[in-house]
């Protein structure tokens, strides 16, 4: 039967942003040093008593059913950027062999062709590891690792952000770093706590975003994990029209609705080639309230991605870009 | 050029809808038949406008269809008349709306007109621009532009275009020269162009696969869309429509010539060969042009055709000129159910295209099973 050669149902779309969401360029953003450097700091200090804080063999309740580990894990391998960088911040860093072609934050890991989206095996095998951590799931390679009694712990991409902070738990756990991985987490809720109190100072009505992943309108809504996060600063999500009970995450969006919706900020990702100046250059667009403001933000694709310790960052450059309500400010 | 339809030999009537190999219904008067009744041309016509008016009139800003018309007039110049539309209501309306319908449009009927022409060259029903490998190969051709960043443009005469192009054609000539090996029957030209199909697409996923970073554009690109703003993309694509529909056009009473068979059509000083060939070049090139500027929209070029022969009968004369209009207004309707059914969100009009597409696809195989066999 004659198909059409391409994927193109609707669920896909999701899949298909998250995708591209994902696959995220190498730049670092310079504000990157916040917490996942503090916790690194405070790892050095606490490696020798914080080894002994776990004994095993440990039996870990991940969402995907509980995990045994029979040892300190040595050569663990990252199949996921998220968990990557979440290891390097509860101080596992040095027990990681090797982790997947995007996993490329904090700088010096152990970068290797494996790809995390479509992983093979024998790959992941040749690398001998004691512990693999994957961010999709995937039952073939699931079982094949469990067959060659290699534990797997499955981190998928968190909705809230206490998915963040359990799955940092987890591999705390899973690693021998508890301590220094509830000091992680600690530091992500008092790091966000900060930016959220000082956007609480600003009184006035509740300002409009418009998270846009590509040029075809495909945003974000409330349903999404960084939905969640405009959610916290106080923005209403003008995707959440296109998606009343979040159940989509990454609907698409039509530029005439974008134009009445008059959003208060635009988030774009540096994930494409156009910038706040092609924004503003679409026909109708100098109407719409964030270009007329210059509130065009561009942020790390990385980091609006991932669902990691750098969420802080990105809480920051999005409460540093909130205007402050006209209200407020000019009466 | 009448005469074909006295000549046709007596080989039984082929049922309407399928247009069969070769054979002509006999009887007197059937040559008016074949003929486009200025009728169904007006009523092809007024559905189209209708339909675009419709899209233009449908949308988030309310706008009503009177506005819109003085609008229109207004930005024509006619004297007296003045909009009070705002200036934002005008953008809406003249660098949103209407480019993007025209847009579909235009897609809509070089689809459409493609595949008819495919149908008539190949004298094959399920002829189109997917089952040959022409949509394959521009996607190819185009990922591999878009891909590398080789993207340039001097009007309609963009790299994007270009190398769909030559992708559409080399996707093409491939399954015809593989299915003519593999003897006459229908099938087999379709067999070819699925395994060229087949094979273009394998080489296109490897490449996004293999660098998913710089092919990130594709993936938007390829589930296929009419998002567009302002009118370079309507720019982009109506001379290619109006040149390849003007040759195409033009040789629709040729083509109905060769339906007779190729030595009869010898015998009336036609050259079977040449018009076949400039009828799957201009055919390649409007479904390359389509896919260059909308991604891949599947399923006009084999519905639009059929509906038109169930509706009007089988000379290519009828079928040509109506499936252009007919594939015009298909895809204006499922653009605006694209973005209406879910609104404020959008649904991929892929997504409506093939809803509709597959089943009726699904529809003539069991129709038409009788003709085929």
């Amino acid at each position: 039967m004659p198909t059409p050669p391409y994927p193109s149902s609707p669920s896909r779309r999701p899949g298909r942003a998250l995708l591209a969401a994902l696959l995220g360029a190498a730049a670092l953003l310079a504000a990157c040093a916040s917490s996942a450097e503090r916790a690194a700091v405070d790892i050095t200090s606490d490696t020798i008593a914080d080894s002994s804080a776990t004994a095993f063999p440990i039996e870990i309740d991940t969402a995907g059913g509980p995990v045994t580990i029979e040892a300190r894990p040595e050569a663990i391998v990252s199949m996921s950027p998220t968990a990557t960088e979440m290891l390097w911040a509860i101080g596992a860093g040095d027990q990681v062999k090797a982790v997947d072609s995007l996993s490329t934050y904090p700088a010096g890991t152990p970068v290797t062709d494996l790809s995390a989206f479509e992983p093979n095996l024998e790959a992941i095998a040749a690398q001998q590891p004691d512990l693999v951590v994957l961010g999709f799931a995937n039952d073939e390679i699931q079982a094949g690792l469990a067959g060659l009694g290699i534990p797997v712990l499955l981190e998928e991409a968190a909705s809230t952000l206490d998915d963040t902070y359990s799955q940092m738990t987890d591999l705390g756990l899973a690693t021998g770093h508890p301590d220094e991985a509830a000091a992680a987490v600690a530091s992500v809720r008092s790091g966000i706590d900060e930016v959220v109190k000082g956007m609480a100072a600003t009184p006035g009505a509740r300002p409009t975003v418009y998270h846009e992943l590509d040029d075809t309108f495909y945003s974000a809504s409330s349903g999404s994990f960084i939905g969640q996060l405009y959610q916290l600063l106080g923005y209403d999500n003008i995707a959440d029209a296109a998606d009343p009970d979040g159940s989509v995450g990454y609907p698409q969006l039509n530029a005439e609705q974008i134009i009445k919706a008059n959003p208060d900020l635009i988030v774009i990702t540096d994930a494409y080639s156009y910038g706040p100046a092609d924004i503003a250059a679409r026909p109708g667009w100098n109407t719409i309230k964030a270009v007329a403001d210059d509130r065009v933000v561009v942020v790390n694709d990385d980091i609006a991605s991932r669902w990691g310790p750098r969420v802080v960052d990105f809480l920051r450059t999005i409460a540093d870009a909130t205007p402050v309500p006209a209200g407020a400010a000019q009466q | 050029m009448s005469a074909p339809a006295a000549a046709a030999p007596g080989g039984g009537t082929p049922p309407r809808g399928i247009p069969h190999d070769g054979g002509l219904p006999d009887g007197d008067g059937i040559a008016a038949a074949f003929r486009l009744r200025p009728a169904a041309l007006a009523v092809a016509v007024a559905v189209t406008v209708a339909v675009l008016g419709l899209s233009v009139a449908v949308g988030p800003f309310p706008i009503p269809l009177t506005q819109i018309l003085l609008a229109v007039a207004d930005r024509l110049s006619l004297p007296g008349v003045h909009t009070t539309l705002t200036p934002q209501e005008q953008v809406i309306l003249f660098q949103w709306r209407l480019p993007r319908a025209v847009l579909g449009g235009l897609v809509g009927a070089a689809l459409a007109l493609s595949g008819a022409t495919y149908q008539g060259v190949f004298r094959n029903p399920l002829a189109d621009p997917y089952l040959l490998g022409v949509a394959a190969g521009a996607g190819l051709g185009a990922t591999i532009v878009i891909g590398g960043h080789l993207q340039a443009g001097w009007g309609p005469l963009d790299t994007v275009a270009a190398a769909a192009f030559v992708g559409a054609l080399a996707g093409v000539l491939l399954a015809a020269a593989l299915g003519r090996g593999a003897g006459s029957s229908p099938a087999a030209l379709l067999l070819a162009g699925v395994a060229v199909a087949s094979f273009l697409t394998a080489v296109q996923t490897y490449l996004v696969q293999r660098d998913s970073d710089g092919f990130r554009e594709v993936y938007t690109w390829i589930l296929g869309q009419l998002v567009t703003s302002g009118w370079g993309d309507v720019a982009l694509l109506a001379p290619y429509v109006a040149v390849c529909g003007a040759v195409i056009l033009a040789l629709r009473r040729q083509l109905d010539v060769l339906r007779v068979g190729d030595t009869e059509a010898a015998s009336l000083g036609l050259d079977p060969g040449r018009i076949r060939l400039v009828l799957i070049v201009a055919a390649s090139l409007l479904a390359a042009a389509a896919v260059a500027v909308s991604g891949l929209i599947s399923f006009v070029g084999i519905v639009v055709p059929h509906v038109v022969r169930l509706l009007v009968g089988s000379s290519n004369r009828v079928v040509l000129p109506l499936s252009a209009l007919g594939g015009a207004a298909f895809l204006m309707l499922a653009d605006l159910g694209a973005r209406t059914l879910a609104s404020p969100a959008e649904v991929p009009i892929g997504v409506i295209t093939a809803f509709v597409g597959a089943p009726f696809f699904a529809f003539v195989l069991w129709t038409g099973r009788r003709a085929i066999a």
